[in-house]
């Protein structure tokens, strides 16, 4: 599983860079064109009927079928989103997301470090075992993960969802930076040795620099994992105080489910910042992305 | 001063720099897995102590034909996901690989859904599939569903799944596929055109070969993935109707946390846990991956 995924998120690596060399196809393929337009339906319709019903008034939204062009624009559904409570939920989810980018990147910076430079059996070894961390799935340790949550007397609190949401982020983040990490030249370690450098200034002045990059993408990967996160919070939280967004998608369909404009505005609220960060760092998304979908 | 010589002067950290990552995974999901096995052997309703009762619980499991039925749930789901998604993620993948303008748009479309969570694609689906309101009712009476009532229906609440589980995960599988695309040289294309080789069958034999590495990739995630759906299936339908979409997960989080029959969910979890790893390391002996390894970056 480990290098499954590996390969997949470098496969998209290298498909950016080298890409720009290849030439376009000869002729048109009509063939082609027509089933990717028939996929632009079947991917278009849905995404149009959120949107479109997000901005209908919640008596009218049926008017003139599903598929009718919107008639009337509003925006009380988004007001009615936020008075029942969801930005609340914004607010803890962002919470969430933004200690468990930092934890990880605490955490796994300078474990691909001494993956990479330190000459030791007990980090390689520990190395293997974070690569079979990648096949365990969250779902097989959910139950005593809750007797743990419980026992620590954490449960119904941010911290629950963080601990375990970056624990399982770790490998694939530990494994991306590592190998980026092997990236830096040895000579370079080298001369800034001789310069008078220790461990901790050659990672942080030198190998800090040279691999942003992956640093980003582990960090888009892990903010994409606890935005989207479900399964934690689902049973390590209870309280309405202490809902993630997409938990409380959830609450307002059982709630609410006759209010479908209602519904639809948060579904729209609830993926735009990830679209916001779509449009300006495509790249990025992508590649953090490519990490996600391993999950 | 030589190279060699330079090489053993660099600062090295020591093993101490991997100790907080190792002992946070360790805590929190290491010690989890070995738990689960732990807990499969005692019975425990989520609060007090759980007491070990032996295999109790193994044998009930392994006699339970609503397991049995929910495992065979779950390997149609995995069989009828991979069938749908393979195909269409690589056709898209190598057609979105194409530089055209078009396809770059198109393709920017086709990834939407990637910017969504699963419990916000599954929520828009209910809705979509309501057969009252939503476009289930308009396009139902057409596909054989004269009320709409796709969901109500144990054929049509499986297809509707496996549908809804397409429309999140495609679009990454595509995005592996376009990767891969890429990086297929020019240069066998312009060979096969000198040899005057169709556009299908250069499909078949050079784009397919090269491309066999992302399959295995792709067919790992998918498949082991597929294992793993819960939200998708606890919003869209709920297990239901009756038990026709009851998979393993769902079975797994009704005996934990609504019977609160922890020893006995813990069982479930490892049958999931050792089928996902089963699975993927079957795949990956079988189809020569491990010899494709030493051609990979990293490691």
């Amino acid at each position: 599983m480990a290098v499954l995924r590996q390969e997949g998120a470098v496969s998209v690596a290298r498909g950016r860079r080298r890409g720009g060399t290849r030439r376009a196809r000869r002729r048109p393929n009509w063939a082609a064109g027509l089933a990717a337009l028939a996929w632009l339906v079947f991917v278009g319709v849905p995404i149009y009927l959120m949107v479109k019903d997000s901005f209908q008034p919640k008596d009218a939204y049926l008017d003139g079928g599903p598929l009718s062009p919107p008639h009337s624009l509003t925006l009380d559904n988004f007001g009615q989103v936020f008075d029942s409570g969801y930005a609340r939920y914004l607010v803890n989810t962002a919470i969430v997301t933004a200690a468990s980018v930092v934890l990880t990147a605490l955490l796994a910076y300078p474990a691909a470090y001494a993956i990479v430079r330190a000459r030791s059996r007990i980090v390689s070894a520990t190395f293997r075992i974070f690569l079979a961390g990648l096949a365990v799935p969250a779902q097989a340790t959910i139950i005593p993960v809750y007797l743990m949550i419980t026992r620590m007397h954490l449960y119904d609190s941010p911290t629950a969802i963080i601990l375990p949401t970056v624990a399982f982020g770790l490998p694939l983040s530990v494994l991306v930076l590592s190998s980026a990490l092997r990236d830096v030249p040895r000579e370079l370690y080298e001369a800034m040795t001789i310069d008078g450098g220790g461990s901790f200034r050659l990672m942080w002045s030198l190998a800090l620099p040279l691999s942003r990059a992956s640093l980003t993408t582990i960090s888009v990967y892990s903010a994409l994992n606890a935005w989207n996160g479900f399964l934690f919070p689902l049973i390590l939280t209870q309280s309405p105080e202490q809902r993630v967004q997409t938990l409380g998608l959830w609450n307002f369909q059982n709630e609410f489910g006759s209010n479908v404009p209602g519904l639809m505005a948060a579904v729209v609220l609830s993926a735009l910042p990830i679209f916001v960060v779509y449009l300006f760092a495509r790249r990025w998304l992508i590649a953090g992305l490519a990490g996600v979908g391993g999950k | 001063m030589t190279a060699a010589g330079s090489a053993d002067r660099a600062a090295r950290p020591g093993a101490l720099w991997i100790v907080p990552a190792a002992l946070f995974f360790g805590v929190f999901a290491g010690v989890p897995l070995v738990l689960t096995a732990v807990l499969s052997f005692t019975s425990w309703n989520g609060l007090g102590t759980p007491a070990f009762n032996g295999l109790d619980n193994w044998s009930r499991v392994l006699s339970d034909d609503a397991v049995w039925e929910s495992l065979r749930i779950s390997l149609v789901f995995m069989v009828l996901c991979w069938l749908v998604q393979t195909p269409l993620a690589l056709l898209l993948g190598v057609w979105a690989a194409g530089r055209e303008l078009n396809r770059a748009v198109l393709s920017s479309i086709f990834f939407l859904p990637l910017l969504m969570s699963t419990a916000a694609i599954a929520i828009s689906w209910r809705v979509l599939l309501d057969p009252n309101f939503g476009l289930a009712a308009t396009i139902g009476p057409y596909i054989g569903f004269p009320d709409g009532n796709i969901v109500g229906s144990q054929h049509g609440a499986v297809a509707a799944v496996v549908i809804v589980i397409a429309w999140q995960f495609v679009p990454f599988h595509t995005l592996l596929y376009q990767g891969a695309a890429r990086q297929i040289p020019q240069m066998l294309y312009d060979a096969a055109l000198i040899d005057g080789a169709s556009r299908v069958r250069q499909f078949w034999h050079i784009t397919l070969p090269q491309l066999r590495h992302t399959i295995v990739t792709s067919s790992v995630l998918m498949l082991v993935g597929s294992l793993t759906y819960f939200e998708t299936i606890l919003i869209v339908t709920n297990g239901g109707p009756g038990s026709a979409t009851m998979v393993l997960p769902q079975r797994m989080y009704l005996s934990a946390f609504q019977s609160f029959q922890m020893g006995y969910a813990s069982v479930i979890a490892l049958v999931l846990a050792a089928l996902g790893t089963a699975l993927s390391l079957l795949i990956v002996r079988f189809s020569g991956f491990a010899k494709m390894r030493s051609t990979l970056e990293g490691i």
